[in-house]
């Protein structure tokens, strides 16, 4: 790993004052994406500013009326699975975040660490934009559709913090992921998610430019909300991910298989391997 | 260079370190703690495992500034005055070593596992709970029964009582 300065800033403000002075600096939060892209040498910062001491970073809060659930950035992945309120209200999200790694990286990795690095293999992008949220950062609101650009690319300026990352709660969540045994990475995730207003469905560890809305299954399940309502669609591999896990073909076929447990199993996480 | 200090094993302990010094090296190569270990450095195989703040991590993966202030527990401060913990009669009870380099990462792992779980743990809690930790000898079998006969010696009375 190469040399570093640590930083520990207080606050949002002074975060954002020492990364506009190291233009080599990068923010860390829980560290499991960065700290080992900086032992293969393919993250060479100058400093690492940590978020997680700055107050008001973390935590789980319901708005009124279950509206919505509000997330801080630094909230780790283990008090999002086990929080009663996300529990209640989008019991997929719950599971989607005890489905991430194993115990150990659950217990450093953050919802904002995630969101902000955008791994093509990450499971908050998929509930994120599932559930179509709104990232909050310390200079606007963005919402999801808008906030995942690429691979490991988002709205982010440089230098823009997340703050916080707001979920609507719907009127039923459900997740099912493909993961790599070895890895634990979702080779193929599907968060399908029931508003008022229709069906969002959202794949992650598929497309080659990373998260992604299926939408001709969007409205199959806005018509009719069954797995039989998917059967006779496909999805077009052409833009899926080739690597040592799967073929595109093969990731097109997981997805249809994904999207049908998920539907099946609203409420929950279903996990296969 | 930045000053790390922390409280291990109920110790505290004060470097002057570089800044991108892991906190598993900082254990080993300064304070000579050579029982975490380093398996794969890539976060996979869980070796090594210690507690921060009572919760597990892995060290590989976690700066020693990151925990600066805050205490830490390794394999060499389980066992109390020679009177081994629990999981360590249990392991060489169970014969649950092999090469024995995964041993330390695994008993951290599962003293967190078995204290947050409440009650004595099942085979699919161990399984699932031991994720993180991997054995290149492949011994699960006695290791997942060793955490699960420890789960009940640090749970007594609970599982009865759950049954009751």
């Amino acid at each position: 790993m190469n040399p570093i300065t640590y930083l520990r800033p207080g606050s949002v403000d002074e975060a954002t004052r020492l990364r506009a002075d190291f233009e080599e600096a990068k923010y860390l939060s829980g560290g499991h994406t960065l700290l080992p892209s900086m032992k293969q040498g393919l993250a060479r910062p100058s400093h690492l500013i940590d978020l997680t001491a700055i107050p008001g970073l973390r935590g789980i809060a319901v708005e009124a009326g279950d509206a919505a659930l509000t997330i801080g950035a630094a909230t780790r992945h283990v008090e999002v699975a086990s929080s009663a309120d996300v529990l209640r209200v989008v019991p997929a999200l719950a599971g989607l975040a005890g489905s991430i790694g194993d115990r150990q990286v659950r217990n450093r990795g953050t919802i904002g660490g995630s969101v902000a690095n955008n791994d093509p293999s990450a499971d908050y992008p998929a509930g994120l934009l599932g559930l179509g949220a709104t990232v909050v950062t310390n200079q606007r609101e963005i919402p999801a559709d808008e906030y995942f650009v690429g691979l490991f690319d988002t709205a982010l300026e440089p230098g823009e913090v997340i703050v916080r990352v707001r979920l609507p709660v719907p009127l039923a969540a459900g997740y099912a992921k493909f993961r790599s045994a070895a890895s634990r990475y979702s080779v193929v995730g599907v968060f399908v998610v029931r508003t008022p207003q229709g069906v969002r469905v959202a794949v992650t560890g598929a497309g080659e430019g990373g998260v992604f809305r299926a939408t001709a299954l969007e409205a199959a399940l806005s018509a009719n909300f069954s797995a039989e309502a998917l059967a006779g669609l496909s999805i077009d591999s052409g833009a899926l991910l080739r690597d040592m896990n799967a073929t595109p073909e093969y990731r097109a076929n997981l997805i249809m298989v994904m999207a049908r447990h998920a539907v099946n199993n609203m409420g929950r996480v279903s996990m296969y391997k | 260079m930045t000053i790390v200090s922390m409280r291990v094993n109920g110790v505290e302990v004060s470097r002057e370190v570089p800044d991108n010094i892991l906190l598993a090296y900082f254990l080993r190569e300064e304070l000579g703690m050579t029982g975490t270990h380093v398996g794969c450095d890539t976060s996979q195989c869980g070796c090594c495992v210690v507690h921060v703040d009572g919760v597990s991590l892995k060290s590989c993966t976690t700066l020693a500034a990151q925990v600066n202030g805050c205490s830490v527990s390794t394999i060499e401060g389980l066992a109390n005055e020679g009177v081994l913990h629990p999981i360590q009669k249990a392991f060489a009870a169970m014969h649950a070593l092999q090469c024995g380099f995964c041993t330390p990462g695994m008993m951290m792992s599962a003293v967190d596992l078995i204290t947050g779980h409440g009650r004595p743990l099942t085979e699919e809690d161990v399984r699932e709970g031991m994720e993180g930790n991997l054995c290149r000898c492949t011994g699960y079998h006695n290791i997942v029964k060793a955490i699960i006969t420890a789960s009940h010696e640090m749970h007594a009375g609970a599982g009865d009582a759950q049954a009751a």
